[in-house]
């Protein structure tokens, strides 16, 4: 089952790596030279199906590359245990670029140890860097994967008799609003009447309250379902259980709900990574700031990608689906077009405004779109 | 789809009740098993690290072999095996029974974990379910009114127990061990084998509950699966008054709280989703200082429960 | 477990703490040393075999791995120091239950007053932000243990007025908590700008604990190393630890010689209640600068283990969080030197703890450290 889900990446992942290995040829770079030595660092296990797999993945992806030695350690909780892992692999494996994954890394943890290691380059996802008030090595990588949440939103919404959505949360934090409303945003493009429940269960991991959570929903009268918590497994394999449409999120569910999988937003790090080790071969860093400190890609850039549609998604679906997937793909497309008002009646983005997925207030957001049924207060 | 129809407030007690009777199992077959534990005059404060033993070992074993039942045994034998080896420790001199509950718990988490990663991402074949709700026509509650054989086999189990403690032989040796030792052994009752038996089997049920959490609900193995159900299986008891019985009881409580916060948001109300997710715990606590009393000890209380004796 | 009362069941606690805090027969003989060191010593080394069985079958080279953790645990200054880092919050903690189980009294409620240490350190932190750092520092201790403290003794109030059992309560006085972490942090204290992980305002970098000069361990550790020593002091050596020790003993004997039964027990508990909130208040000074849900990370857990195989004694507390320290600072490098699984060093744990709880039962079994009879 493992296979099947990993082998359409594995593809990708070939075809990617033939192309990077005759750039850097191309490139007259010295492969074999020096191995760059990477450290990646999970909050989790490895196996989670979700969240810190989709980075394991990313750096199995960069392994494969033969000048790249990359040691990993997992279920590393966000106290002093990962500043002695960062320090444990600077200083007892000769790491000199890290990949702590965790958000919750960052403040204090990375900032404390970039101090200590200035010649180390410390690489988080998340997109925390801010210029000036950061140490130089370190810097932000993150995805803009609701761009793939919003072409799921298009899916869901015109599979949905009822429309009405589901959305089962973690914690009513930025990055999950944005999905959220992105989310709400792709379906009312299509369907404008369509509503989306959320539920937050209040933690990234808590599979009985998932549960119920998707049980709620679907005795409201939900009939497509997606999350945003660790690992989605729970809330698929429960819609497919009780006979409802499902987006998957971080990878690829659909072997989990065969019937009711429609699509899903799926993460895909190798490409990230291995632009890092790229210009880090090539002899570029971030205190030379010859790589950027702040990475951020979506659709386009292939950071994430959306899942191929499952049997029940509609032609016209489909085609709308694509038509918007193309718009994200040729840079056209802008998610966060005024006049948008939040679910209050307040507008939050004013008519005439557009704003761009770069744009840095979209990352300190605390709304709901109009159209969601729910609230961020805790 | 089945153009399930909103039933808006009314969904508030109905998602409740669901949760009642998708989630107390586990609890149930905990609680069940701290009790016949607790009445030999033993703890054991590990069966969360024996629920995670049994749901890992339950879902590997179903994958493997495509049958859920085997899965449940299976489960419920992984449980008797951290079971036996409590009973063991725990029964050795100056050795106190909840610090190795304690170890066992981490020992066996440990091992689930270790063992159980490679089944996180397949897909077991999960246990059927018995549709009590076919004669109803409204998709939630034919939803809700789909019962796990293993729910009822915890209420029958729960009733025998009762019955068990009562009226038969056996019964009134683990009671009488869990009363009073040395009285116990004077009469030619080997206190040993008694609890040796009790915690066991104690644990083969705490197993099963495992194998309900991965194999019904929520029906996949991970590692937080148990969140804390196997903690809270000594609270229980003690709600229950060592009563398998109030056991069926606490448990639907239980189980039903873990339904409020997602069904009260999912009806519109968006606040202190942490403070209802506490509620069980607060509710349990407030419980017990009203009911307690310094006075004398509870009714049905094993009398060398904690005296190492 | 026994939620009967003091009064009514006064037997029903005794033998748990006579049976814990050894009220062996002082053996002052040198054999009696010998077996104090022999057999936790032999325990280590069947646990070790047992890993080591346990890592070949995973297919790691037990030999490897054995000398994995000693270069990642003991082997060096720099390991030993990630070893006391991890060693610093455990001791705090244990000394939570430590002290109760003295009494008779088993707490298991380290981790939320650890949390509610951390809150109050928290509040004290954010409020008195213009103090000087030692002013500060001294604020935010007093606040993380008298949260602590308060938190611990409800618990003993409980069981004293009425009834309730210590285990249970103290058990769901965690989640309790948690949950009002969990809620403070992401409403009412929450800092706006903490947008992705929701935290609690931060407390001035001024006013953080630092390091203890030339290491890299935070002065955390030395909390806990004068609390241990401070604590041992107060039960071995004074009348206090001997009142303590006599209600632990007989509760009924110790109302009879008119001992202030309440007034010990609450006063114990809040002691031990403030050692957990001492580690929280180190959490939030040293490690975390602030309140979030990173605060609950499982200290509290491990520190009953910690209190039950270290004795109750706190000089054993001491001892076996240094262990225990090691074992931890062990984990990455099973993962990256032997690729095994995280989960390694939860099992390495639980079979060091199982075999040392083994050994407890021991004493006095081997006839070559018994005294001769004397003449």
């Amino acid at each position: 089952m493992h296979r099947l889900k990993t082998l359409r990446s594995k593809i990708m992942n070939k075809l990617y790596f033939t192309a990077l290995a005759a750039a850097l040829v191309g490139a007259g770079v010295a492969q074999a030279a020096d191995a760059v030595k990477m450290g990646f660092i999970y909050v989790g296990p490895k196996d989670d199906y979700g969240y810190n797999q989709a980075h394991a993945e990313g750096c199995a992806g960069v392994q494969k590359l033969a000048w790249v030695k990359a040691e990993e350690e997992a279920s590393v909780p966000e106290t002093t245990a990962v500043e002695e892992t960062m320090r444990n692999m600077i200083m007892q494996d000769g790491v000199t670029v890290l990949f702590p994954t965790s958000f919750g890394y960052f403040d204090p943890h990375i900032l404390k140890l970039a101090k200590q290691f200035p010649d180390v380059q410390f690489f988080h996802c998340g997109g925390l860097y801010v210029e000036g008030k950061h140490p130089k090595n370190v810097g932000s990588y993150f995805g803009y994967i609701d761009e793939a949440e919003y072409v799921c939103g298009i899916v869901a919404a015109e599979s949905s008799k009822s429309k009405r959505l589901g959305f089962i949360a973690a914690k009513p934090i930025p990055q999950v609003l944005r999905n959220i409303n992105s989310y709400t945003l792709g379906a009312r493009s299509v369907v404008p009447d369509v509503t989306v429940q959320v539920i937050f269960t209040g933690d990234w991991s808590l599979p009985v309250k998932e549960a119920e959570a998707a049980n709620s929903l679907i005795d409201q009268g939900i009939d497509v379902l997606t999350c945003h918590v660790d690992s989605p497994k729970v809330v698929i394999t429960t819609a497919e259980k009780r006979g409802v449409m499902c987006t998957g999120y971080h990878a690829n569910q659909s072997v989990l709900a065969p019937k009711g999988y429609l699509t899903g937003a799926e993460w895909n790090w190798t490409k990230v990574y291995s632009q890092y080790a790229q210009w880090i071969s090539e002899g570029k860093s971030l205190t030379a700031g010859t790589i950027p400190h702040l990475i951020r890609g979506g659709l386009k850039e292939g950071f994430c990608a959306v899942s191929p549609y499952g049997p029940m998604v509609s032609d016209k679906a489909k085609a709308d689906a694509e038509a918007a997937k193309a718009k994200f793909m040729d840079g056209t497309m802008v998610i966060y077009k005024g006049e948008i008002k939040d679910n209050q009646g307040n507008v939050v983005v004013p008519a005439g405004t557009g704003l761009k997925q770069q744009d840095i207030s979209l990352e300190s957001m605390s709304w709901l779109v109009e159209g969601v049924i729910g609230k961020t207060g805790g | 789809m089945n153009g399930t129809e909103s039933i808006g407030w009314l969904g508030v007690p109905l998602a409740i009740a669901a949760g009642a009777v998708r989630g107390s199992s586990p609890f149930l077959f905990v609680s069940l098993g701290e009790c016949l534990t607790e009445k030999s005059g033993k703890i054991n404060l590990g069966l969360e690290g024996t629920l995670l033993m049994g749901a890992m070992s339950a879902y590997a074993v179903s994958y493997k072999t495509g049958s859920p039942w085997t899965g449940v045994i299976v489960g419920g034998l992984a449980g008797a095996g951290m079971g036996l080896l409590h009973s063991w420790l725990s029964q050795l001199p100056r050795v106190n029974d909840i610090a190795v509950g304690i170890a066992l718990f981490i020992l066996g988490s440990g091992l689930a974990f270790f063992i159980g990663d490679p089944f996180i991402e397949p897909m077991a074949p999960p246990l059927g379910v018995l549709n009590l709700g076919s004669w109803s026509h409204i998709p939630q509650l034919q939803a809700a009114l789909k019962i796990s054989p293993l729910l009822v086999l915890g209420i029958a189990l729960a009733f025998a127990m009762h019955w068990f403690f009562l009226n038969t032989r056996w019964g009134m040796f683990i009671r009488a061990v869990g009363d009073n030792p040395s009285a116990a052994r004077a009469q030619g009752i080997s206190v040993k084998g008694v609890r040796t038996l009790s915690i066991t089997t104690g644990s083969f049920f705490a197993g099963v509950g495992g194998a309900y959490l991965s194999l019904v609900y929520p029906g996949s193995w991970s590692r937080l699966v148990s969140s804390g159900q196997g903690l809270m299986a000594v609270a229980l008891v003690i709600f229950a008054r060592w009563n398998p019985k109030a056991c069926l009881g606490a448990s639907l409580l239980f189980g039903g709280a873990q339904a409020v916060g997602p069904a009260l948001q999912a009806a519109g109300i968006q606040s202190y989703y942490y403070l209802f997710n506490a509620a069980p715990y607060v509710l349990t606590l407030a419980i017990m200082v009203l009911t307690c009393t310094p006075k004398r000890a509870l009714a049905g209380a094993p009398g060398a429960l904690g005296t190492g004796e | 477990m026994n939620a009967a009362s003091n009064e009514a069941a006064p037997v029903a606690v005794a033998p748990l703490a006579t049976d814990l805090v050894s009220e062996r027969k002082p053996q002052r003989h040198w054999r009696g040393m010998a077996e104090a060191v022999v057999i936790p010593a032999g325990a280590l080394l069947v646990a070790m075999a047992v890993f080591g069985i346990f890592c070949a079958f995973a297919g790691a080279n037990p030999f490897g791995v054995y000398g994995s953790i000693r270069k990642a645990a003991f082997g060096s200054w720099y390991s030993f120091q990630n070893t006391l880092v991890h060693a610093a919050p455990v001791m705090l903690c244990a000394l939570c239950t430590a002290i109760p189980l003295r009494l008779g009294m088993v707490i298991i409620g380290n981790e939320g007053a650890l949390v509610m240490g951390g809150l109050g350190a928290t509040i004290a932190g954010t409020h008195w932000t213009s103090l000087p750092p030692t002013m500060a520092l001294i604020a935010m201790a007093v606040a993380g243990m008298v949260f602590g403290g308060l938190w611990i003794m409800a618990c003993g109030a409980m069981k004293l007025y009425r009834g309730v059992n210590e285990v249970i309560s103290s058990l769901l006085m965690n989640y309790i908590a948690i949950a009002v972490l969990n809620h403070l942090v992401n409403g009412p204290m929450r800092d706006p700008t903490s947008l992705n992980k929701p935290s609690s305002y931060p407390i001035p970098d001024a006013n953080a604990l630092g390091t203890i000069p030339g290491t890299f361990v935070h002065w955390g550790l030395v909390y806990g190393v004068v609390a241990c020593l401070l604590v041992w002091f107060l039960m071995e050596r004074t009348t206090y630890g001997f009142q303590v020790r006599i209600i632990g003993g007989n509760i009924r004997a110790a109302r009879i010689v008119g001992l202030p039964v309440g007034l010990i027990t609450l006063s114990a508990c809040l002691l031990a209640g403030a050692c957990a909130g001492l580690a929280g208040m180190v959490e939030v000074a040293a490690v975390q600068g602030r309140a979030n849900e990173s605060l609950a990370a499982g200290y509290g857990y491990a520190g009953i283990l910690v209190a039950f195989v270290g004795r109750a004694n706190a000089l054993g507390v001491l001892l076996v969080s240094i262990l225990l320290g090691g074992i931890l600072a062990s984990g990455g490098i099973l993962q990256r030197q032997h690729h095994l699984s995280d989960a390694t060093v939860l099992v390495f744990q639980g079979i060091v703890f199982v075999a040392i709880l083994y050994s407890d039962s021991l004493y006095g079994r081997f006839k070559i450290f018994q005294e001769r009879a004397q003449a």
